[in-house]
């Protein structure tokens, strides 16, 4: 069996317009790539795809989490069996604390009955808040409700932090973030990386793959991957723009 | 659905509906199919009512047959009661047994699938148990007994209580206050009656347990709880009936009355079936100081239109409704309250929150009214409402009527919403469709619930946690 998230040939469509058209990309436990792409390219697309947002309909390919397939699974199974989406735009969740939300959700990946103590849950999740630098009174404040845009996405990683997934998504989880916010969040995900965790980031900005080296850069067009390599290749982007490699695929 | 996913839910599917079986029926007394004159005699004669109680039975007929339904303001689903097509009398017997040995197979068997003696043990100063139309079981603590207080059905209270019970049955609800009080008046069976006397506060609750088992049926209780001076009574009732195809009928009155300085906490959870109609009328009588609340929570039926009442007839009396309804899809609740200010310094309390499920309706409907030439009155309002999905819809009736300076009146109201994308969002950190919507009911109605009796909060959330595990599709 292959230790890796693996996107074979997908193809998916909302509202009956193909957004994704034959998608290839394996992200091995471990490693760390980057997908960067334009505006509309269908980035967010991917990540949703992969976590089942009912609004998609998937019309062709697979996606593997370690050998075995997720397509028809229920969101909430496939994030039990180890996939973590930090969400581009993260919904707001009002009357429910971020401490009760964590608690739900580690307590939804255990047997009933064997619910998480509630003195270990604390200290692990002001563990995880100094980490990120994060106000302990957050825990009481409702997910996300009025959460400034940098807030937002911070406690994004604080639960990924809280739940370790297998393989975690970060869709543009440094837009909006002040260059300090940035270093710190940087700071948590390096904290996570490691041989048990595949990570796949999302970017625009190689500013980003400063403070989290990928091990690889995946350039999307168009709903498919047309060029990958080394974190180099970000820069390379970064100055040639995106043109030149819309160029590379029409050669 | 995948393997995996019926493997992370075991046994919902057979608890959503706990409260759904039904024994097969054996009465000894059973009224027919209709209701007419002789459906009254029939019921009389099986309870052995005094002479009175069969004309004031008789006279709530007629006001009953007289009046109109409140379509015009109400929901016209109204329309699809059928009065004719209820049996209005079921009973193994009017006189309820006094342990639990006593009962019946079938109906024990049905109160501890209910869990009703294992509460009893726990933490209940006396227990009613009423299964169709009379109590199977009743019981109060000996000590609590001891102390003068009062627990008994409707028909022990009007025999053996008279002195008490006539002075002020039907008297907070008159037989006409509305149709359906003046068809409690005219049918009414089981429900309490207690009297708490002089200065005796009571610990624990006294709670009541109404059971539908009977189909094409019609409850009707009738509860009526004095609170003399001074003394102290929380009372509980909780409601639950199988499912049937066909319509069944929950009509009750209670009356409260508070004497000078007492305290009475009126708390329900209800938890019908889908085909239930629940049509109630609850009022209490707030003498001078004396404070009434009533924690209401409907969850189920097909339609509740209930609006717990408050009439704040002394000086410095304080009412309270604290009320939460949750509407799942094809249910409609229409709940509310009201404080009828009659007294100087009187003060009064509303808090309600409800929540709609896909095409569950929810409406608040408020009355307050503080006439002109009172002084020093408050009212607070709060009305919140949280949609779930988007087809759900809410309405918001305050009607605060308010005369003459120097009363103060507060009003808010707020609509939240939880998209399928918040649930999206929820289910992407591993919680299932219905844990989510759990979730935030539960943030939801959080802060209210907090102010509940502890075994009543537990309750309520472990219901709300079944009822939406039941709503998911
Ligand atoms: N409901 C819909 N119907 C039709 N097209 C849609 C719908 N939703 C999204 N799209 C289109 O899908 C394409 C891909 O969108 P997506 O959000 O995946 O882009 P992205 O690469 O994440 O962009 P960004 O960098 O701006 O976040 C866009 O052209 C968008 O307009
Ligand atoms: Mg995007």
């Amino acid at each position: 069996m292959k230790s890796c998230l693996e996107i074979r040939g997908l193809k998916a469509a909302i509202g009956g317009t193909e957004i994704l058209h034959g998608l290839n990309l394996s992200v091995p436990k471990g490693e760390v790539h980057a997908i960067m792409g334009k505006n509309g390219s269908g980035k967010s697309t991917l990540a949703k795809v992969m976590a089942g947002h009912p609004d998609y309909e998937v019309t062709g390919g697979d996606v593997l989490l370690d050998g075995n397939t997720i397509l028809g699974l229920e969101p909430d199974v496939r994030a039990r069996e180890g996939l973590f989406l930090a969400f581009q735009y993260p919904s707001e969740i009002p009357g429910v604390t971020i401490a009760n939300f964590m608690r739900a959700a580690l307590n939804a990946r255990r047997p009933e009955g064997q619910e998480i103590d509630a003195v270990e849950y604390y200290n692990e999740l002001y563990q995880k808040m100094d980490l990120l630098k994060i106000d302990r009174s957050f825990t009481s404040r409702a997910v996300n409700d009025g959460f400034s845009g940098g807030e937002k996405k911070k406690n994004e990683i604080l639960q990924m932090a809280m739940l370790e997934p297998k393989y975690a998504v970060l869709d543009e989880t440094d837009s909006g973030l002040d260059i300090d916010a940035l270093k710190i969040v940087a700071h948590g995900v390096n904290s996570l990386r490691g041989p048990k965790m595949g990570i796949l980031v999302i970017t625009h900005y190689q500013r980003l793959l400063d403070y989290i080296v990928p091990d690889v850069v995946h350039v999307m067009v168009d709903g498919r991957i047309v060029k990958s390599g080394p974190k180099e290749l970000a820069l390379e982007m970064e100055k040639k723009g995106y043109d030149w490699v819309e160029n590379l695929v029409a050669a | 659905m995948s393997e995996t996913n019926t493997l992370e839910k075991p046994d919902l599917k057979i608890d959503q509906d706990e409260g759904n079986f039904s024994y097969p029926e054996d009465y000894a007394f059973d009224a027919g199919t209709g209701l007419t004159e002789k459906t009254i005699d029939y019921i009389c004669e099986a309870k052995e009512d005094p002479d009175w109680v069969r004309e004031f039975r008789k006279k709530a007929l007629k006001v009953f047959k007289d009046k109109p339904l409140p379509t015009h303001w109400a929901s016209k689903d109204l329309e699809n009661i059928h009065f004719d097509d209820f049996r209005y009398y079921l009973s193994k017997g009017a006189k309820p047994k006094r342990t639990w040995d006593e009962v019946p197979d079938d109906v024990k068997r049905t109160f501890e699938r209910l869990g009703i003696p294992e509460k009893e043990r726990a933490f209940l100063a006396g227990v009613e148990a009423q299964f169709d139309s009379e109590a199977a079981y009743s019981n109060i603590k000996k000590a609590v007994a001891e102390q003068g207080v009062i627990f008994v059905g409707s028909r022990e209270g009007l025999k053996d209580h008279p002195e008490i019970f006539r002075k002020w049955f039907g008297k907070v609800i008159p037989t006409a206050d509305n149709k359906f009080s003046a068809l409690n008046s005219a049918v009414f069976s089981g429900g309490s009656f207690i009297y708490v006397p002089k200065g005796v506060k009571v610990k624990h609750p006294l709670q009541a347990y109404f059971r539908i088992n009977a189909e094409n049926f019609g409850q009707f209780e009738r509860t009526l709880i004095i609170v003399d001076e001074g003394a102290e009574l929380t009372y509980m009732e909780g409601c639950t009936a199988p499912k049937f195809d066909s319509v069944t009928l929950h009509s009750a009155v209670v009356e409260l009355v508070a004497m000078k300085g007492a305290k009475l906490q009126y708390i329900t959870v209800q938890n019908w079936s889908p085909n239930v109609f629940n049509l109630v009328t609850k009022r209490g009588l707030a003498h001078e100081e004396s404070e009434i609340k009533w924690i209401d929570c409907n969850i189920g039926s097909r339609l509740t239109m209930k609006y717990p009442g408050v009439i704040l007839k002394g000086r410095k009396a304080r009412g309270e409704v604290l009320s939460i309804a949750l509407a799942n899809s094809g249910q409609h609740q229409d709940t509310g309250a009201k404080m009828i200010h009659a007294a100087d310094e009187t003060t009064s309390n509303i808090i309600s929150k409800s929540i709609s499920i896909g095409s569950g309706r929810a409406t608040y409907r408020g009355l307050v009214h503080i006439p002109r030439h009172l002084k020093g009155c408050k009212n607070n309002t709060e009305c919140d409402a949280l949609l779930i999905n988007t087809e759900s819809r809410t309405d918001t009736y305050p009607a605060i009527v308010t005369r003459g300076e120097g009363n103060s009146v507060q009003h808010e109201a707020s609509v939240s919403k939880v998209s399928a994308e918040q649930i999206f969002y929820m289910q992407q950190r591993g919680l299932t469709e219905g844990q989510a919507m759990s979730l935030s009911v539960n943030g939801f109605v959080n802060d209210l619930v907090r102010q509940f009796p502890m075994e009543y909060s537990v309750e309520l959330k472990r219901l709300i946690d079944l009822e939406m595990e039941g709503s998911v599709g």
